[in-house]
């Protein structure tokens, strides 16, 4: 079967074997939770309970400020412990709220089943997306009311449901294909009705036949139609996706609004439909744990706030042969330091493995792999020598700001040069310029 | 669970396995086809040249590794074999092993140290080395000995390009035949004589992806054009398009010389520009040229240009507006 895909682009190895059989599986809620209050892309969220407070499970313990910014909820029923800063896998420590569970998951009273979520106004679905602190679970976090209030310049014609999986080893949005297929369509449905769309488009790699098949089956019942894609990575980046399949370019720094379509990862989807079916706030989520330094690999159901620790004792515990902890995608991911961090919403994969010692950094032999590869057709082996000699105007005009640091160029460059860390770092300095200028 | 510390880095935390060293040494096992035709048809001449040309160049790295207080790590890195390497295959085999490690110290010293090393050279280090030995003993890099495989009846000897250029083969009908050309059996520097060889490891560059298709492509191309325009206007006096890709340094220079990564450009569109621009100078060259070959001067002359093309041929970023 002919399969869409976009140009440039690297294969790395997927390893999905390791737990792509394995079904979800909900993982017990822990003794305590520690729950940032910034798990999403903006403001954080401003803490609404004191230590001592008794808390249900999914109420309200942050207040999401303003557009860019996302409510939080308690993910377990218990008494507040502490409002303080906590550990956070971005790195730097946040305002987290930690909870003791009293295992009772007693649940907040009043919350009623919309009779019929299709027959809601846009506001309403947006209103309930937002109530419920529903941001992109694939990985970037962005809130998801946001992106379901295109301007009104923009008329939206398709929604994009992003199945790829494209990172390696995560075989979390898989498994919730194969077993929340209607969940995902109908929040699939909600978001097009949000927006205003005509149609629905599901997009599944073909490592993934399975998946694609099941939607075949559903989607008749819905507009739209499913998109076999090339396994290839970054399939799954926003604007290489919507290339892929609608052929259509999303402007140098504009957003797929831009060009009349909204892109939802399938989890997304489905905490959408739970959200303003059920008003469910995202409290819980799917999260492959995995790699060969990992006893027993798997995919989770598991409450925001569970420490990593508990996660990987949960999986029995690591193996001798691992060097890396990271939290995403091996492509992607954020390499962790410690395990006493929580798991978020941006929290896709646990997975612990063995990389190799860094090697020798060659000099740039200008092979131009990089460029081969770049699925945003940069120069990264230029925007890096940019960068290291704060030449930050060239660096803009080559297009640092269009990297979506995917990481493809450093993938494949054959003198081990680590472009990424050049990229964010040029991005950092020219955005921090910039601010001064208008200053 | 033991504590073992966790390696904190940015990410990907994947990388492939292709490295610097081995796309070198890929290089090398490339050349193989075209040495054992070197040695085949000019013997102890092209395995000693090879030998010296490689030691001097290995030397010379070190030497000059050691006097800017550089790691002697890019000594086995593969590069500086494959200068000593190309530039024996391009000498005449009956240059004498003196001047062949003149030219190699060359390479790697003018052609490659001084600027910086692997990476920064803005010429192809073995045809540096080259020029020099053109320039400062234009005699005996022009005087030639037939092949091992060869009888010959004349007392003079030439290359079939030279033959071309100064006794008008193409009227007289003394062009070398395309056979000879194509396996080697013809006069010339040591490892340029058979297409054949040449061919082979060209295809596993490409085959291995080591060297970007756009470059032979390109010079073939242009040269065939160029050539073939003068042949079909006058087939009695110019060679045919065949005859120029077949003879003389075309190939070697098309597969390894100018595909050599750092001295080439990054971008597509730069890269097509410098592989016409050398298919174009050499067809200058060898046709209205005072050198019977042009391949070398061609390949240096677009070698300046590299940094030019690829300040102004940047690629278009995906959502870029088209210029209109």
């Amino acid at each position: 079967m002919k399969t869409k895909t976009f140009p440039h682009g690297v294969h790395p190895p997927e390893f999905k074997e390791l737990t792509e059989n394995k079904a979800l599986q909900p993982m017990p809620p822990p003794e305590k939770v520690m729950i940032p209050l910034l798990q999403h892309f903006g403001k954080p969220a401003e803490p609404v309970v004191q230590k001592g407070d008794e808390v249900l499970l999914g109420q309200k313990i942050g207040e999401g400020q303003g557009l860019f910014s996302a409510s939080v909820h308690s993910s377990v029923s218990g008494k507040v412990l502490s409002v303080d800063t906590f550990n956070h896998p971005g790195g730097s420590p946040v305002p987290a709220v930690t909870v003791n569970n009293d295992s009772q998951d007693k649940a907040l009273p009043g919350k009623k089943e919309t009779k019929d979520p299709f027959s809601l106004s846009p506001e309403e679905v947006r209103e309930k997306v937002k109530e419920a602190g529903v941001v992109g679970l694939g990985g970037a976090a962005f809130p998801t009311a946001v992106k379901l209030s295109p301007p009104k310049d923009k008329p939206i014609d398709t929604i994009i449901i992003n199945g790829c999986e494209c990172e390696p080893f995560l075989t979390s949005d898989y498994r919730l294909m194969l077993e929340y297929p209607d969940e995902i369509l109908k929040g699939a449905e909600l978001a097009r009705i949000a927006t205003g769309a005509e149609r629905i488009i599901v997009g599944v790699e073909d490592n993934k036949k399975k998946a694609f098949e099941v939607f075949q089956e559903k989607i008749s019942a819905y507009k739209g139609e499913v998109v076999l894609l090339k396994t290839k990575y970054p399939e799954g980046a926003e604007k290489n996706l919507i290339y892929a399949i609608l052929r259509r370019e999303v402007p140098r720094g504009g957003l797929p609004f831009d060009v009349g379509i909204v892109v939802q990862n399938v989890g997304t989807a489905k905490a959408i439909w739970e959200a303003v079916s059920r008003g469910k706030p995202l409290y819980e989520r799917a999260v492959t744990v995995s790699g060969r330094g990992i006893t027993e690999p798997k995919n989770l159901l598991v409450r925001i706030g569970t420490s990593f620790q508990e996660v990987i004792d949960f999986c029995g515990g690591f193996r001798e042969d691992r060097n890396i902890l990271v939290m995403g995608g091996p492509m992607m991911g954020l390499a962790q330091w410690s395990l006493d961090v929580p798991v978020i919403k941006g929290t896709s994969g646990i997975l612990a493995w063995d990389v190799p010692e860094p090697g020798i950094e060659h000099p740039c032999i200008r092979c131009g792999r990089c460029i081969e590869h770049c699925p945003m057709v940069l120069v990264p082996t230029q925007l890096a020598k940019y960068v290291k000699f704060n030449k930050l105007d060239e660096a803009e005009s080559w297009g640092i700001l269009d990297c979506v640091e995917c990481g493809s160029c450093q993938y494949i460059c054959p003198s081990k040069i680590p472009l990424v860390h050049w990229m964010r770092l040029g991005k950092n300095e020219v955005m921090s310029l910039k601010k001064k200028k208008s200053a | 669970m033991t504590e073992k510390a966790f390696i904190l880095q940015s990410s990907p935390h994947f990388r492939d396995k292709d490295s610097v060293p081995k796309i070198m040494y890929a290089v090398v096992a490339s050349l193989a086809p075209a040495v054992f035709a070197s040695l085949y048809f000019f013997r102890l001449r092209a395995l000693l040249l090879l030998l010296c040309c490689v030691t001097a160049c290995l030397a010379t790295e070190a030497i000059f590794l050691w006097l800017r207080k550089k790691p002697l790590q890019p000594l086995f890195d593969g590069s500086a074999i494959i200068t000593g390497i190309l530039l024996a295959l391009t000498l005449p085999p009956s240059l004498s092993l003196e001047l062949a490690i003149i030219g190699a110290v060359i390479a790697i010293a003018i052609g490659k140290q001084v600027f910086g090393g692997l990476g920064y050279n803005i010429f192809n280090p073995a045809l540096v080395g080259r020029a020099f030995l053109q320039t400062a003993f234009p005699v005996a890099m022009t005087t030639w000995i037939p092949s091992v495989t060869e009888t010959i009846n004349t007392a003079t000897y030439a290359t079939p390009l030279g033959d071309l250029k100064f006794q008008d083969a193409v009227a007289q009908g003394i062009l070398a035949p395309l056979k000879d050309l194509f396996f080697g059996n013809t006069g010339g520097c040591i490892g340029e004589t058979s297409a054949l060889a040449l061919i082979i490891g060209g295809l596993f560059l490409l085959f291995r992806r080591v060297i970007d298709w756009r470059i032979p492509l390109g010079i073939i191309l242009s040269l065939t054009v160029f050539t073939g325009i003068f042949w079909l206007a006058n087939p009695g006096k110019y060679a045919s398009p065949l005859f120029h890709i077949l003879a003389g340094g075309l190939l070697l220079g098309a597969f390894f010389m100018a595909t050599d990564m750092v001295t080439s450009p990054i971008t597509p569109l730069g890269t097509w520009i410098y592989a016409f621009g050398i298919g174009i100078v050499i067809g200058l060259v060898r046709l209205f040229g005072g050198f019977p070959e042009g391949v070398m001067y061609s390949i240096l002359f677009m070698n300046t240009f590299v940094p030019l093309l690829n300040r102004f041929t940047r690629p278009r970023i995906l959502g870029e507006r088209r210029k209109e």
